[in-house]
């Protein structure tokens, strides 16, 4: 499983990627293979102010619908718009074309609370 | 995402380590560990619509009763007529309760004159057990072969080609739709029927445990070059619902009759008595309240699942006890009970998902049919 170095990850397996107050969020190559076929994804709209931890999307197999939670506070100001009609680009590229959204972080603090690659690798590993 | 099975409690079937050395993701169902997927679930599905896919059904119970009045007692079991079967003949039916209720839905063949099997649910199989044991009169054997047995599932529009690469000497004796035969192939000793639960043409072959191994080994090799793949429950799951079979704990219940189910063509009412038949004449004599029906919804619909409910014009007419999003369709598929009055294939609904409603249409059964 991949688990890029400059990216920091959540106990429910989100991936955010920060670069300066703007963070990319996706699930993880682990999660994405948990979940087998990706199918279907619900976004959140452009917009919505998160909490860390709270529902915003959905990502749904043939098999089963599972909730993604957001790894940070933020306001949603952009979603991949390519998984509406491509939603197994997060199959393919989960870490690349498969991001979900962007947001604009609003307390950068709590990222020191999410795991970086090594954390995450013995969390999978389990 | 979903729990990890508890693994330590299940049964492991006779091709347990040919899962394993396919890498397989394995879940718990019904009691025993099974493979959900090997690489895809939508991968193998369409194997499954072009070629062919070969499942473990180990998991399904295998009944036998054999005895001069198995028939009459069969009769007054089940449903539909056993009765009208010849040898080697077989049939769809129901094992209902006193209310009419679904306890399990099964195969049953006839084998010779007085030698019947029953095919049930993994899951309900003690139940079905209980229930046939508490209503069989004397001088009839019945025993439960489940362990010994194993069962693979062969399905695809290329099923019967690959039976005849797997061994040309049973190829002209393959059964007919419905209908089963013994046959050996080599050292094995095989029980094979013409039945499934995809949609597509197909085998459903029953050996003594031991030869699990070489078996699905000789299928693999026979299928390779047609497009055989080992396939998961996951894809059987979608198949069945392309077609609208329904499954024993979503679609069907002990709360539910077969008439409700819209399958009232496998009970046969003529018989002058069986069990639960005076509950569903009472049903016929006052009508029914709600009915299986198959939905699809419209583009964009999310993923249908079980438990979503179902409205018209903002009032809850029903509730899905399946749903998928079709591979074969590219649509949101699903199989719920709504008020008869919606129960007219073509009328639009609404389907609630995540707090908000989505436009649907009941559909005819089945959603999916194979060009013939």
């Amino acid at each position: 499983m991949l688990v890029p170095d400059d990216l920091r990850y959540s106990d429910t397996h989100e991936w955010i990627k920060v670069e300066g107050d703007i963070g990319t969020v996706g699930i993880s190559d682990h999660a994405q293979s948990e979940l087998g076929d990706i199918v279907f994804i619900e976004l959140p709209s452009s917009s919505v102010i998160t909490e860390r931890q709270a529902r915003v999307a959905t990502v749904e197999s043939v098999k089963a619908a599972s909730d993604i939670y957001s790894p940070a506070s933020g306001e949603v100001f952009e979603t991949n718009a390519e998984l509406e009609t491509n939603p197994g680009l997060v199959n393919f590229d989960p870490y690349g074309a498969g991001w979900l959204f962007k947001l604009k972080l609003t307390k950068p603090e709590e990222l020191q609370q999410l795991r970086d690659s090594k954390g995450y690798e013995a969390l999978i590993a389990k | 995402m979903a729990g990890a099975a508890d693994e330590n409690m299940s049964k492991r079937t006779p091709l347990f380590h040919e899962h394993s050395k396919l890498g397989a993701k394995m879940i718990e169902f019904g009691g025993w560990q099974m493979p959900v997927l090997y690489t895809s679930i939508v991968e193998e599905h369409r194997a499954v619509r072009k070629s062919a896919g070969v499942f473990d059904i180990s998991h399904m119970g295998q009944l036998e009763l054999e005895g001069a009045g198995a028939e009459q007692a069969l009769n007054n079991i089940l449903t539909n007529n056993v009765a009208s079967l010849r040898e080697g003949e077989g049939q769809y039916t129901f094992m209902l309760n006193e209310n009419g209720g679904v306890i399990d839905d099964l195969i049953v063949y006839r084998r010779q004159q007085s030698r019947y099997l029953l095919v049930v649910n993994a899951a309900k199989m003690d139940e079905d057990i209980a229930w046939i044991r508490s209503h069989l009169g004397g001088g009839i054997a019945f025993s439960n072969q489940s362990l010994r047995y194993g069962a693979v599932a062969l399905q695809g529009p290329r099923a019967s080609e690959i039976m005849r690469r797997f061994d040309r000497a049973i190829a002209t004796e393959l059964p007919a739709r419905n209908c089963v035969i013994e046959v050996a192939s080599g050292d094995l000793s095989l029980t094979i029927a013409r039945t499934g639960y995809t949609g597509e043409d197909g085998f459903e072959i029953f050996f003594p445990a031991q030869f699990a191994t070489e078996l699905w080994t000789r299928l693999l090799i026979a299928g390779k070059e047609l497009g055989l793949c080992p396939a998961g429950l996951g894809a059987r799951d979608t198949l069945r619902m392309e077609v609208c079979y329904p499954l024993n704990g979503a679609d069907l219940s002990t709360q539910r009759t077969p008439f409700e189910a819209g399958l009232g063509i496998f009970v046969d009412l003529t018989k002058t008595n069986f069990l639960g038949r005076s509950a569903l004449l009472a049903q016929r004599k006052s009508g029914l309240r709600q009915r299986l029906v198959a939905v699809k919804g419209a583009e964009r619909c999310p993923p249908l699942r079980a438990h979503y409910p179902v409205f018209d014009n903002g009032k809850q007419i029903g509730e899905l006890t399946s749903g998928t999003l079709s591979p074969t369709l590219g649509r949101s598929i699903g199989l719920g009970y709504v008020d008869v009055e919606f129960a007219v294939p073509g009328k639009e609904i609404e389907i609630e998902i995540r707090g908000r409603k989505y436009p649907a249409t009941v559909e005819k059964k089945p959603l999916y049919k194979r060009a013939c």
